[in-house]
């Protein structure tokens, strides 16, 4: 990637008020936030060219656009976090799965355009209100990077939202599939919403949004698309699967990067 | 070297000059993603701000900058990133919109950004055909041609086009 930009000098004032502890537990968590959108929109950019219908391959190939734009962002604010040299390239090619911070809801498979849709619904439905929580941190880079994003997190959960009634309420196939994506995908949503030892630091400092305030939200328009869909809701005593936040990831993930990371691996230091 | 001594006011005529990539009937300032111009001495710095997280076309738009400004002799040329305040498309100027209808794409209608997103399976109020000018329009996508655009349809026309869209 060619940076020709930097950050304006007043964003990058705030680091030199954070202790050493806190900037490196910023640093880990701005990584999983940028893994986090790297490795989904990855996955959404593997249906480019194969999507359903035209429109929708292109809404998807659009929302990974939008997935990474944020990625860039966050990585460029943790190169600097780290302070140690490190470029945004070096971040996302050169670091091994269990160094990856992305919950591992993100990493499962495509399947079909239900489970894709199931599973970038249950992202959506988190990422969209945390970004407006985000907004307000006293970090002033992470408020600006949300700021953003969450325009174009808005159209996302808009769009899976719409797309989750369209199948629930669909066709008797449509319906059997996303039904069977909510079966198998459902388990992995909570690790969203379960802070690790690193986001509860940063919680207690006031520094990222409570994410047990995001849950009414969150429950509230779960409960309004399905019905809409008329879908049954999934029992909340589903049992949760986690571990990616802390890189303890599913096979899927080392799939991913030997694709992601190929070029830069085969030819160490290439450029464009 | 630089004839004359440098003005904010030179710099921006300059940046009128540089062109949207992806939408070449606009001018960077019709579009209004450059948030501010210093100059100090032969120093220049431009604030530039992304409609879109994701834009590909904001390392062109620099690149671009730093072609202009160097065909006047302007070496010193710093471009700094800005996320914040965000881009909205309420900073697209009045004749920004006018050359984007006359150029086959429909400009954003004030009034209708996120706000109103989660009004499932709603769209955004009478979006004008720049081809026919019928308000008798509808959404085909939200997701259009590039990130900043939606897919419209004219049902008056059935011209299909595309809707910058209101962020």
């Amino acid at each position: 990637m060619l940076l020709t930009m930097q950050a304006a000098p007043s964003e990058s004032a705030a680091l030199a008020t954070y202790s050493a502890e806190v900037r490196q537990l910023l640093f880990q968590y701005v990584l999983q936030l940028a893994d986090t959108s790297l490795i989904l929109g990855h996955r959404l950019s593997e249906w480019c060219g194969h999507g359903p219908i035209l429109e929708q391959d292109l809404a998807m190939a659009n929302i990974a656009l939008d997935l990474l734009g944020e990625t860039r962002s966050l990585y460029q604010y943790a190169t600097e976090l780290e302070g140690k040299g490190r470029t945004e390239d070096d971040l996302a090619y050169l670091r091994s799965a269990v160094e990856y911070r992305n919950p591992l809801l993100v990493e499962q498979p495509n399947g079909d355009f239900a489970h894709t849709i199931v599973r970038q619904f249950l992202f959506d439905n988190f990422h969209y209100p945390f970004l407006k929580q985000l907004k307000s941190s006293p970090d002033e880079r992470l408020a600006g990077i949300a700021e953003k994003a969450v325009k174009e997190a808005a159209y996302h959960l808009k769009w899976s939202s719409e797309w989750i009634i369209r199948l629930g309420d669909g066709t008797p196939e449509s319906r059997q599939r996303v039904e069977k994506a909510i079966a198998s995908l459902w388990r992995y949503a909570a690790e969203l919403t379960t802070p690790t030892a690193t986001e509860k630091a940063l919680q207690e400092a006031g520094i990222i949004p409570d994410y047990a305030a995001l849950q009414p939200t969150m429950a509230a328009h779960v409960a309004r698309v399905l019905e809409e869909a008329t879908l049954p809701t999934p029992p909340a005593s589903s049992f949760g699967l986690a571990g990616g936040k802390e890189g303890r990831h599913s096979e899927h993930l080392g799939y991913i990067l030997t694709e992601l990371q190929y070029v830069q691996r085969a030819y160490p230091g290439l450029t464009w | 070297m630089v004839a004359t001594a440098l003005t904010e006011a030179r710099i921006w005529e300059l940046l009128d000059e540089v062109l949207d990539p992806e939408v070449p009937v606009l001018s960077i300032l019709d579009l209004g993603i450059v948030r501010g111009v210093q100059v100090a001495g032969e120093l220049v710095t431009v604030h530039i701000t992304p409609t879109y997280s994701g834009c590909p076309a904001m390392n062109t738009i620099a690149t671009d900058i730093r072609l202009r400004l160097l065909a006047e002799g302007i070496t010193q040329v710093t471009i700094h990133n800005q996320l914040s305040p965000a881009w909205t498309t309420d900073w697209m100027t009045p004749a920004g919109r006018e050359k984007l209808e006359a150029y086959g794409i429909a400009p954003p209608v004030d009034g209708t950004a996120t706000g109103h997103m989660l009004n499932l399976f709603g769209q955004d109020t009478a979006v004008r055909c720049p081809n026919c000018k019928s308000d008798n329009t509808r959404l085909v996508s939200q997701f259009g041609s590039t990130a900043c655009k939606a897919s419209y349809q004219c049902n008056d026309c059935h011209e299909p086009f595309d809707y910058f869209k209101c962020h």
